[in-house]
């Protein structure tokens, strides 16, 4: 029979490390239904038992505030794991104890693995295992997770747990007088009512009644009416005599005790100290650089932009061999299959599709790669203290600024790995407000797009001009930010209690373990998400297609210009020569030209440029005709179809087929086009809805009902501030 | 000795926390990392701007907003 156990613990005790090295690749991630937690199952054998582990969200405590520590309380309650691993890191072991003595009071069959007793020893601190073991009732065994010191015991601990079958029993620590009377009181009213009787001790119930506990007293209130009645009127006399007379709340009083509890056995021998314990530590060497408040800015961005090179350029040469993969596969299909629809599906929809998601992976794996070593170093935690005060105005976390320059912050970033960046930030809202507004940024594929207008229109002044746009996509976002923190997302700011772990050197094998992770997670959850919209698009694109009778014209058209020319010519395009003959060039350009035409017709025939078209009455209000509609809705496929979208458009109408026009002189000769106009649209490619692969990953990382939101606010949000450019601009004869 | 707010207190400087008066999920957060009264503090630094602080506590290093440690009344060791 396989046995269930489970690990739990505080964040930065090494709980990740130990569950890497019981269970090595053996392992996958779930999500917690309806909650973006994370949830990793992994398998190993010892002994010839199965053990099937499960790694818990790393928590301080148990009570209803986050996510995390829900999960951690509810998987606990209804899995009933066998063995409860509780790994505590021996160099901060009051704290790490403050959840220990909570997993008692539940009544886990519990198991404590002792973790960093090296780093301990290197700071003078002795923890007896033994001693804290005899103290708290339950086995004790020292590791260092890192090196698998310790493993084997640990190991043989559990089994010799899991065979005894001990039936859970919760540990009573008392809360001084008052409490403890009003604890025996509720114990005794839970216990004769039956509430929650299936699940958790009566004593554990009236603990989490005292400490208010949201979660406990709805479904308190929910089973049965009553009792939960009676239970809140008795604790609210308690509280209100205690705040009479002490002045504090219960849940403080709770808290002390728990402190007061862990204080007296860890006096009992349990830690020496072989040295002064105001000695610096190596760590805090580093913090006095780090940390600086004049050196450590200065270093901060340098590292990030480090970061943002590594991401960027590094993942350059792998998004090019994929271009080229994807590119040679086209060009397969096209010269293998027959004209038509199924090959205008295949390369359009699946292989662009394909290619699509796939082209983000070396992204998304660089960029976690390098936020994982900023992470595990410890580094992470450190910029969010510096640049908490900056983004705490907008409403926003300090950890908000990584998320922030990796979807452009520093112009080409790309929003995907943005938003899946936005998992290292543990506030709740603060984390959907920075999830909504990292889109606004300019990523890489908004680029071309803007190098294209403003190289057009305000070519004198191209570099300030850019730096511009770069400092109004940060100014949108944050103010966005914190008007949707005072209105959707309103609330208070989540306490900045954080901990600033020591710097420590991440391991390769974590390392490359969380860059898998979240690849394979990209690759899986959104990528078949994104091939259905990618050939949604395509087939907007494409449907309903030209009319025959227009089909007829332009094959009449290239008829009658193939005619006009000598066989010889037509002959020497066909044999495909690497170069051609003057009038040979003319010809193929001739015939290139009809063909734009003809793309440009089906393109304004098909359903997608039927929406633009009859788009034009509301968007001409901020200047933008039809073409520039039709590129804009390709632009949700990704930005990166503007321009191609944008010179397909602009292809009709041009006689003078031998004037080689670039599309940037194209639009500056156009009389629907201006400086305010290039203007409006640029600021509504910047700001409308992201493009379709960002969409996905919002949804991932929150839910659809959001990701629907970021399409319909950004979109109305940028077409308002279009409007808003256009009509000023043209009143004051910007333009 | 001097009770103070923990807003007040300068790098290096060291204390006994007296009184943690808040409640909700910020008194819980910050009792949870083991600020309660009796526990032994001392200023790290400060961020950039001067806010957050970060505190060393029972082996650790925490940081608080300012506005959050208002909260937190300290009795101060070496003035």
């Amino acid at each position: 029979m396989q046995l269930t156990m489970a690990l739990a613990g505080n964040p930065n005790a090494g709980k990740t490390t130990l569950f890497n090295q019981l269970t090595g690749a053996r392992q996958h991630v779930g999500n917690y239904p309806g909650i973006t937690v994370d949830h990793k199952e992994g398998q190993l054998h010892h002994n010839q038992r199965k053990i099937i582990l499960t790694d818990l969200p790393g928590t301080y405590s148990m009570t209803a505030y986050t996510a995390e520590e829900l999960v951690t309380r509810d998987y606990l309650i209804k899995e009933r794991p066998q063995v409860v691993i509780n790994i505590v890191d021996a160099s901060n072991l009051e704290r790490n104890l403050y959840l220990t003595v909570q997993l008692l009071e539940l009544g886990v069959p519990l198991v404590i693995a002792l973790n960093m007793i090296d780093v301990a020893q290197d700071r003078g601190i002795d923890v007896k295992a033994k001693v804290l073991g005899k103290l708290l009732g339950v086995p004790v065994v020292p590791i260092i997770a890192r090196s698998g010191h310790g493993k084997k015991e640990l190991l043989d601990t559990l089994l010799h747990v899991a065979e005894e079958q001990k039936d859970w029993i919760p540990r009573d620590i008392s809360y001084g007088d008052d409490l403890d009377t009003t604890l025996k009181e509720l114990e005794a009213e839970i216990l004769s009512a039956k509430l929650f009787a299936d699940t958790y001790p009566p004593r554990y119930i009236a603990i989490k009644y005292l400490e208010n506990d949201d979660q406990i007293l709805a479904k308190g209130k929910e089973d049965d009416a009553v009792t939960a009645e009676k239970l809140e009127r008795r604790v609210e006399q308690t509280a209100s005599h205690i705040h009479q007379t002490l002045d504090v709340y219960p849940e403080a009083i709770i808290a002390d005790h728990r402190y007061g509890y862990i204080k007296s056995i860890i006096r009992q021998g349990v830690v020496t100290h072989k040295f002064d314990t105001d000695r610096l530590y190596t760590s805090d060497k580093i913090d006095k650089v780090l940390t600086n408040r004049l050196v450590g800015p200065v270093i901060m961005l340098c590292i990030l932009f480090v970061l943002y090179q590594f991401t960027f350029s590094w993942s350059e040469a792998p998004v090019v061999w994929l271009d080229a993969i994807f590119g040679w596969l086209s060009g397969f299909i096209e010269k293998t299959l027959p004209d038509g629809l199924l090959k205008s599906m295949i390369i359009s929809g699946i292989i662009d599709g394909v290619g699509g998601v796939i082209g983000f992976v070396p992204l998304i794996m660089f960029m976690f790669f390098g936020i994982a070593i900023l992470e595990d170093s410890g580094y992470l935690a450190r910029v969010a203290f510096m640049m908490d005060r900056i983004f705490r105005v907008f409403g926003l976390h300090g950890s908000s600024v990584m998320p922030f320059i990796v979807s452009g912050g520093i112009a080409g970033g790309c929003a995907v790995p943005g938003v899946m960046a936005t998992r290292t930030l543990r506030s709740p809202k603060e984390r959907m407000a920075t999830l909504l507004t990292v889109p606004f940024m300019n990523c890489g594929a908004k680029l071309p797009v803007i190098a294209l207008l403003i190289g057009a229109f305000f070519n004198d002044n191209q570099a300030q001009y850019m730096f511009l746009f770069t400092m109004l996509s940060w100014v949108v976002a944050l103010l966005v930010a914190k008007f949707l923190r005072t209105t959707v997302l309103r609330g208070a700011p989540t306490p900045f209690v954080m901990e600033l772990p020591p710097y420590r050197f991440p391991t390769l094998k974590g390392l490359l373990i969380h860059t898998w992770e979240r690849t394979y997670q990209y690759i899986k959850k959104a990528g078949t998400i994104i091939l259905g919209i990618s050939i949604l698009l395509w087939a907007l694109m494409t449907f309903p297609g030209l009319p025959e009778d227009q089909v007829a014209l332009y094959e009449q058209q290239r008829q009658t210009t193939l005619e006009k020319s000598s066989p010889e010519i037509i002959s020497e395009i066909g044999s495909e020569p690497k170069q051609l003959s003057e009038p040979a060039m003319v010809l193929s350009q001739q015939l290139s030209h009809i063909n734009n035409l003809k793309m440009e017709a089906s393109l304004r025939h098909s359903i997608a440029g039927k929406i633009g078209t009859s788009m034009e009455p509301v968007s001409k209000l901020a200047g933008f005709d039809w073409r520039t509609d039709i590129a804009i809705i390709g632009g949700f496929a990704a930005k990166e179809v503007i321009v191609s979208t944008l010179g397909t458009a602009y292809s009709m109408g041009k006689d003078s087929i031998d004037k080689k026009e670039s599309l940037g002189q194209r639009l500056k000769n156009d009389p629907n086009w201006n400086r305010v106009v290039a203007v409006s649209v640029l600021i509504f490619i910047m700001f409308y809805a992201p493009c379709f692969v960002t969409v996905v990953c919002i949804a991932k990382e929150s839910s659809w009902s959001w990701a629907f939101f970021s399409i319909g606010f950004n979109t109305v949000f940028a077409f308002i501030f279009s409007v808003a450019v256009y009509q000023i601009g043209m009143f004051l004869g910007l333009g | 000795m001097p009770l103070i707010n923990l807003r007040r207190m300068e790098k290096k400087q060291s204390g006994i926390i007296r009184s943690v008066k808040v409640s909700g999920e910020l008194g819980r957060r910050i009792r949870e990392m083991g600020l309660v009264p009796g526990t032994e503090i001392t200023i790290q630094g400060r961020a950039p701007l001067n806010d957050p602080v970060a505190l060393r506590v029972m082996g650790g290093t925490l940081t608080l907003r300012n506005n959050e440690a208002d909260y937190i009344v300290v009795e101060i060791k070496n003035s």
